[in-house]
């Protein structure tokens, strides 16, 4: 295999991390706390009622952490209109001929892990894969059904119209213990895509060395040259390497 | 016979004629207000109402149900609601309480239905059996769907009453073999309030009575179609013991010290969280209790499925068709282990058959490690 130059592109602008990593903190958060409220520990305690909050204190942190994932969301959605192309709306859905090309090169080379006959470089994603882009959709979807059966749940405890916009949900699916039961199912693909969110982060970037990891810190993916010639990719503004890493340029791997 | 009864007469003065006094009415105008949230203000505009109002004819049809609303309404705080407003003035037909039957009771009710078309008052007890055209459930020789069809037409509202009329109670459980319907899903044009509760607490289906002849039109109701006054909150929200359960002190068993001590029954399966109803305020049997402050969770009587949602006495996400004892958490934490496993056989899977393309990098990777000038 040849020995590659890549150049250093910037993916992830910073709303993007931002919104990954407050994304990570809430679903975290929300995951453990509702874990609790729906099965709260023994604790035997000859404290007065009047005298302990915690689980009013854990009911809070839930709450508010909703808050904080819905408005992130939001965002996050904002910025799909006006962030680069690899934040664009539209590189999450496969609408071009490319995009489904794409589906079938990571499901035959990085699920199935077969081998492509020919080398294209265009199969190695710069942004999102076409394949990761829908996970990302489907999870959407799911941070949707939360949002709405959370607020639902929530919204005859609050006197905020924003809330009360979720109030029609209850009624909708039967009452609060279907409600409850989809928040407390949903809260498990979570924990499914997070497992193989990760795992499929470090398969790239062992696998192709390109920075898929520290990408979401730093923004930076590499892209080796030839990539560029094809796509038109060098018309997009290029952070020159800070000088103490001048090997970043032109740093020759695999 | 009932349908003989002089309607002209107002409730005041029915009431009067009873043998109560102009105080005992007052008192009863002022517990009924606030029952049903209205402010002290009001009890002089139920009072008028109640002195000025001619009486409301009404219908109470008894389907699949086992009367305990009847029992529950009779059985309300003040003896005004029974002996007046239920049993000797309003009611025209109802086979529980009404002294004619057979084919005189038939009589009453058919005479009410054309003397007073578009005026009376239907109120249902019971959910309408749909499989096998009606047969399941069937008064005077014909079935409950005919019945309530025939007295929908020319009623003015429709009252249903309890969780059978309203969401099929038990026997529209899982497999629901009469296909128990409840009342809206009938009749589809006439007003319908909702009444939840196995049984409605007496004291609401009053007030609810109440408000149709003080306002002249129906109580505020919610998207579901309750009336807001006793359903908007949940029992959760005004249960005595909610300062427990903010500061995490559960009972773990019904034997334990915590419940002795009163702590939350949350973990027990109280399933006050989830249940619209006014138990933690009004009370039952004229204020004394409710489930939960005699140490048992509520079931959520009043909630649609109470029946199939899980156990009573456990809480849990329930999953249908996965086996009873199965949770979603257990399903979870099986499906979280299986996918690591085969994240893990991946991993290894994807070292192997990428050996090549992995050998040929790191050897790079190698080389240009020595070629590095320090």
């Amino acid at each position: 295999m040849s020995s590659k130059n890549y150049k250093r592109v910037y993916v992830w602008e910073l709303p993007v991390r931002i919104f990954h990593w407050i994304n990570v903190l809430c679903i975290t958060v929300l995951a453990v706390t509702g874990f609790i409220i729906a099965d709260p520990p023994a604790i035997l305690s000859g404290a007065e009622a009047s005298e302990s909050y915690w689980f009013g204190t854990v009911r809070v942190i839930h709450f508010g952490a909703a808050y904080i994932f819905f408005f992130n969301m939001i965002l996050r959605i904002y910025w799909s209109f006006v962030g680069n192309r690899f934040a664009h709306w539209k590189s999450f859905l496969p609408f071009s001929r490319e995009m489904r090309k794409n589906i079938k090169h990571v499901l035959k080379v990085d699920i199935m892990l077969q081998h492509d006959k020919t080398h294209d470089v265009r199969n190695i994603s710069v942004g999102h894969n076409s394949v990761a882009a829908l996970s990302y959709v489907a999870l959407f979807v799911v941070a949707l059904v939360q949002v709405f059966t959370g607020f639902g749940l929530y919204s005859d405890m609050s006197g905020w119209w924003l809330p009360d916009l979720f109030a029609w949900v209850v009624p909708l699916l039967g009452g609060d213990f279907m409600v409850r039961t989809i928040h407390h199912v949903a809260t498990w693909v979570f924990i499914f895509f997070t497992l193989v969110h990760v795992y499929l982060v470090f398969y790239h970037d062992w696998l192709e060395g390109r920075g898929e990891v520290s990408s979401m810190f730093g923004g930076y993916k590499f892209v080796s040259e030839e990539r560029f010639r094809k796509e038109g990719l060098a018309d997009m503004p290029q952070k020159t390497p800070p000088a103490e890493a001048p090997k970043a340029e032109t740093n020759p791997a695999t | 016979m009932a349908f003989e009864r002089n309607t002209q007469e107002t409730y005041y003065e029915s009431i009067i004629r009873q043998g109560y006094s102009r105080r005992d009415f007052m008192k009863f105008s002022t517990y009924i207000a606030a029952y049903m949230g209205l402010e002290t203000s009001a009890i002089g505009q139920v009072a008028k109402s109640l002195e000025t109002t001619h009486r409301i004819p009404v219908i109470w049809e008894h389907y699949q149900e086992c009367t305990c609303c009847s029992e529950s309404f009779i059985r309300s705080d003040h003896p005004i609601v029974a002996d007046i407003i239920l049993d000797k003035i309003s009611l025209d037909y109802t086979l529980t309480l009404m002294a004619a039957s057979g084919h005189q009771a038939e009589a009453a009710k058919h005479a009410t239905m054309e003397k007073y078309k578009g005026e009376y008052i239907l109120c249902v007890e019971g959910s309408v059996p749909m499989g096998d055209d009606g047969n399941y459930c069937c008064i005077a020789g014909r079935s409950a769907k005919d019945l309530l069809i025939e007295a929908a037409e020319g009623a003015k509202a429709i009252i249903a009453w309890g969780s059978c009329a309203c969401n099929g109670c038990v026997q529209a459980a899982y497999p629901n073999p009469t296909q128990a319907t409840p009342i809206d899903k009938i009749i589809k044009n006439k007003p319908i309030i909702k009444v939840p509760g196995c049984p409605p607490i007496g004291e609401v289906m009053a007030g609810i009575i109440v408000h149709l002849i003080t306002f002249d039109r129906l109580p505020e109701l919610d998207n579901i179609g309750r009336p807001k006054a006793f359903y908007a909150k949940r029992v959760h929200d005004s249960c005595y013991r909610r300062p427990y359960y903010d500061a995490g002190l559960f009972a773990e068993t019904f034997d334990d010290q915590n419940a002795k001590e009163g702590y939350c029954l949350y973990k027990v399966g109280c399933k006050g969280p989830m249940t619209y109803n006014s138990c933690g305020t009004i009370r039952w049997n004229n204020g004394v209790s409710f489930p939960i402050q005699s140490g048992h969770g509520c079931i959520g009587c009043s909630e649609e499925d109470f029946w199939d949602n899980g156990p009573f006495y456990e809480r849990m996400t329930g999953l249908a068709g996965f086996g009873i004892e199965s949770s979603a958490d257990t399903i979870g934490k099986v499906a979280a282990g299986v996918l690591a496993g085969g994240l893990a056989a991946h991993a290894i899977a994807a070292n192997i058959s990428k050996r090549k393309e992995l050998r040929d990098s790191i050897r790079t990777a190698r080389e240009n490690e020595k070629k590095f000038e320090s």
